[in-house]
C-alpha cells in the first residue's frame, strides 16, 4: 500500500492510522505535536459512504480536540459515477464535507492536504482545495479529466490539447501546472517529515491561490478580476 | 408570468431585484474575457458567461449574480470564476444584506480545465467566507442547462436553495454517467428518470432544496426574499451544532434509502402515498401536498442548512 510508505516517511515519531474500505484516519506525532489523519486511498472514487466517513472523522476532531491540526491525504479518481449516488444528492454529501473542513479551519485548526497520488475534480475540492494549503508530490497525478474525455466534451481533438498542453498549464494534468495556477502551493520532495512540520508551521487560513496564480504567471486575470471587482472604481449602472 | 427558464441571465437578475435597481460590475463594455478560450477556437463572451452586481430586493442592498446558460452551458473558467469570488468579497467588505446566485452551470469549464477546477474551489471558499461575515447566500436554480459539477456542490453550500420543479440540481450529469458505466446505469435519453432524479421536486423531498416555486421569475423573487428572512433566525454562519445535525440527517438518508434504486420508492417511504401523482402537480400544490403528508420534511424546511 503506498499510503503506509509514504506514512511512514511523514511521521517518523509513529502513527496510528489504519485503513478501512480505501478511508484513513488515525493519528501521528509532527515535531512533537499530535496531529489528526484523513484521507483515501487506492485511488478510490468518493461516493456518498466514504464523504460522509471522511466528514464525520473531522466533526469528530473538532468537537473532542480542539486546534488539534488535521493532514488530509489526497488519493482519488474523483466522484463516484453512479446513479444511487445522484439519487441521493452525491452533491450534498461532498458539499457537507468541504464544510465540516471549513467549519475546522474556522475553529484554529490548522489544516494541510497532501496529494500522495491521484486528485481529480470533485473528489479534490472537497477534500485537498478546502486546506488551508494544498502539496503535492512530485509523482502525483491531479486533473479535471483525462484529454480524451476533454477531447469529447469540447469538441476540440485530443491532439491540439495535448499539444497545447505541453507549454500550457490550463489543460496538462500534473502538480506543475497546478502550482504554476496557485492551486499548489508547493511540492515537496526529500525530507517529507520536514516539509510537513514547516507547512503545519506555515498554515494561513487566507484564500492566497489568485495571488500564487498571478504571481507565478498560471493565472494572470483571476487576480486583477477580484481586484476590479472590489475596487468598484469601473462600476457603470445597467 | 415572466417564465425564469426562458429568460437570459441579465433578464432573471434585472427582474428578480426591483425595478431599474440594478447596477453592474464589469459590465460586457468593459470585454474583460478568458484569456484561454481564443488559443481553441472557441468563442469569447465580454461577460464570459456571468452577470454580477449590486441592486435592491424589496428596498434591501443585495449583490447578485447570474450564469448565462447560453454561453458555453454557464461554465465556469478563470475570469468567470474571480468575477464570482470578487462579487462575494465585495458583499462581505460593503456588509450587503445578502448574496443571490442564480446558478445555472454544468461546472468546471473544460476549455480551461484546471483553472476553471481552482476558480470553482475558490467560489466554494467565498461563499462560506460570506456566510462566516454573517451575510446569507441564496442559489437560484431553475434554468435549463441546471446546476452541475463543481457548482453543484456550491449550491449546497448556501443557506438554502430555491428551485422550480423545471430546475435541476446533481454533480455528474446523467451523460457522463451513461459514458463511464453504461446506458444500464443510467439512461441520460431517459427524461423522466433524469427528472425524478436530479429535479427539483425530488430535492425538496429529500431536503436539499427549501423551496420550490413555479416556473416564475416573481415566484423566485418573493422566494429568495422569503429564503434571506428565514436566516434571520436560523443563524448565517457555520457551527458545529448545526454540521452535527446536517451528519445525522444524511447519515439517515443513507439508511433510510441506500438500499433504493428509484426515486418514486423514495418519495413513498418519505410519505408520499402516490407518487406517480408528483410530475403533475403544480409547485404550490405540490408544496402543500409535501406539508399534509410529509411531517419530517415540513420539519428540515424551518432548519435551512
Amino acid at each position: 500500500m503506498k499510503w503506509k510508505q509514504i506514512a511512514a516517511e511523514l511521521f517518523p515519531a509513529g502513527h496510528t492510522i489504519s485503513e478501512q474500505d480505501n478511508f484513513l484516519s488515525g493519528n501521528a506525532q509532527v515535531d512533537g505535536q499530535t496531529v489528526a489523519v484523513i484521507g483515501t486511498t487506492n485511488h478510490t472514487a468518493i461516493g456518498v459512504e466514504i464523504a460522509l466517513a471522511q466528514a464525520r472523522a473531522i466533526l469528530r476532531v473538532v468537537r473532542e480536540h480542539p486546534r488539534r491540526p488535521i493532514l488530509i491525504l489526497v488519493d482519488t479518481q474523483g466522484q463516484r459515477l453512479r446513479h444511487r449516488d445522484e439519487m441521493l444528492g452525491i452533491n450534498s454529501y461532498m458539499a457537507h464535507l468541504g464544510k465540516c473542513i471549513e467549519l475546522a479551519r474556522r475553529s484554529g485548526h490548522k489544516v494541510i492536504a497532501l496529494v500522495y497520488d491521484q486528485a481529480l475534480s470533485g473528489g479534490f475540492i472537497t477534500s485537498g482545495m478546502m486546506a488551508d494549503a494544498c502539496y503535492a508530490l512530485p509523482e502525483s497525478t491531479i486533473r479535471v479529466m483525462g484529454l480524451a474525455a476533454m477531447a469529447r466534451i469540447t469538441k476540440v481533438p485530443e491532439h491540439r490539447l495535448a499539444e497545447l498542453a505541453k507549454d500550457n498549464p490550463v489543460f496538462a494534468p500534473g502538480p506543475d501546472n497546478y502550482l504554476r495556477m496557485g492551486g499548489i502551493e508547493a511540492i515537496w520532495g526529500g525530507d517529507l517529515a520536514a516539509q510537513l512540520a514547516t507547512a503545519l508551521a506555515d498554515a494561513n487560513p487566507a484564500d492566497r491561490r489568485t495571488a500564487l496564480g498571478l504571481a507565478r504567471g498560471g493565472r494572470k486575470l483571476a487576480q486583477p478580476v477580484i481586484q476590479a471587482v472590489l475596487s468598484g472604481t469601473d462600476v457603470h449602472a445597467a | 408570468m415572466s417564465s425564469y427558464l426562458e429568460a437570459n441571465a441579465r433578464e432573471r437578475i434585472q427582474r428578480l431585484l426591483d425595478a431599474h435597481s440594478f447596477e453592474e460590475f464589469l459590465p460586457p463594455s468593459q470585454r474583460i474575457v478568458s484569456p484561454h478560450l481564443a488559443q481553441l477556437d472557441a468563442p469569447v463572451a465580454f461577460d464570459d458567461g456571468v452577470v454580477i452586481g449590486q441592486g435592491l430586493l424589496h428596498g434591501e442592498r443585495v449583490y447578485a449574480a447570474a450564469q448565462e446558460g447560453g454561453f458555453m452551458g454557464g461554465a465556469v473558467g478563470e475570469v468567470h470564476g474571480a468575477k464570482l469570488v470578487g462579487l462575494l468579497r465585495r458583499a462581505v467588505a460593503q456588509h450587503a444584506s445578502a448574496v443571490i446566485l442564480l446558478l445555472e452551470t454544468g461546472g468546471v469549464r473544460l476549455h480551461e480545465a484546471n483553472a476553471g477546477l481552482i476558480a470553482v474551489s475558490e467560489v466554494m471558499r467565498a461563499v462560506l467566507q460570506t456566510r462566516a461575515a454573517g451575510i446569507p447566500v441564496i442559489v437560484l436554480v431553475g434554468g435549463s442547462n441546471g446546476c452541475f459539477g463543481g457548482m453543484g456542490i456550491v449550491a449546497c453550500c448556501a443557506n438554502a436553495i430555491v428551485m422550480s420543479e423545471e430546475g435541476r440540481l446533481a454533480m455528474s450529469g446523467p451523460e457522463v454517467i451513461e459514458t463511464a458505466n453504461g446506458v444500464e446505469e443510467f439512461d441520460s435519453r431517459d427524461r423522466a428518470l433524469v427528472w425524478r432524479t436530479t429535479g427539483g421536486k425530488h430535492r425538496y423531498l429529500l431536503g436539499d432544496c427549501q423551496a420550490i416555486v413555479a416556473d416564475d421569475i416573481a415566484a423566485f423573487r418573493q422566494a429568495a426574499s422569503d429564503a434571506i428572512h428565514a436566516c434571520d433566525q436560523g443563524g448565517v454562519a457555520l457551527t458545529l451544532a448545526a454540521l452535527e445535525a446536517e451528519q445525522a440527517m444524511l447519515a439517515a438518508r443513507l439508511q433510510d434509502f441506500g438500499a433504493q434504486s428509484e426515486p418514486m420508492e423514495i418519495w413513498r417511504r418519505i410519505g408520499i402515498d402516490d407518487p406517480q401523482a408528483v410530475s403533475m402537480l403544480e409547485a404550490a400544490e405540490f408544496t402543500e401536498l409535501v406539508k399534509h403528508s410529509v411531517a419530517h420534511v415540513a420539519a428540515t424546511q424551518q432548519g435551512g442548512r
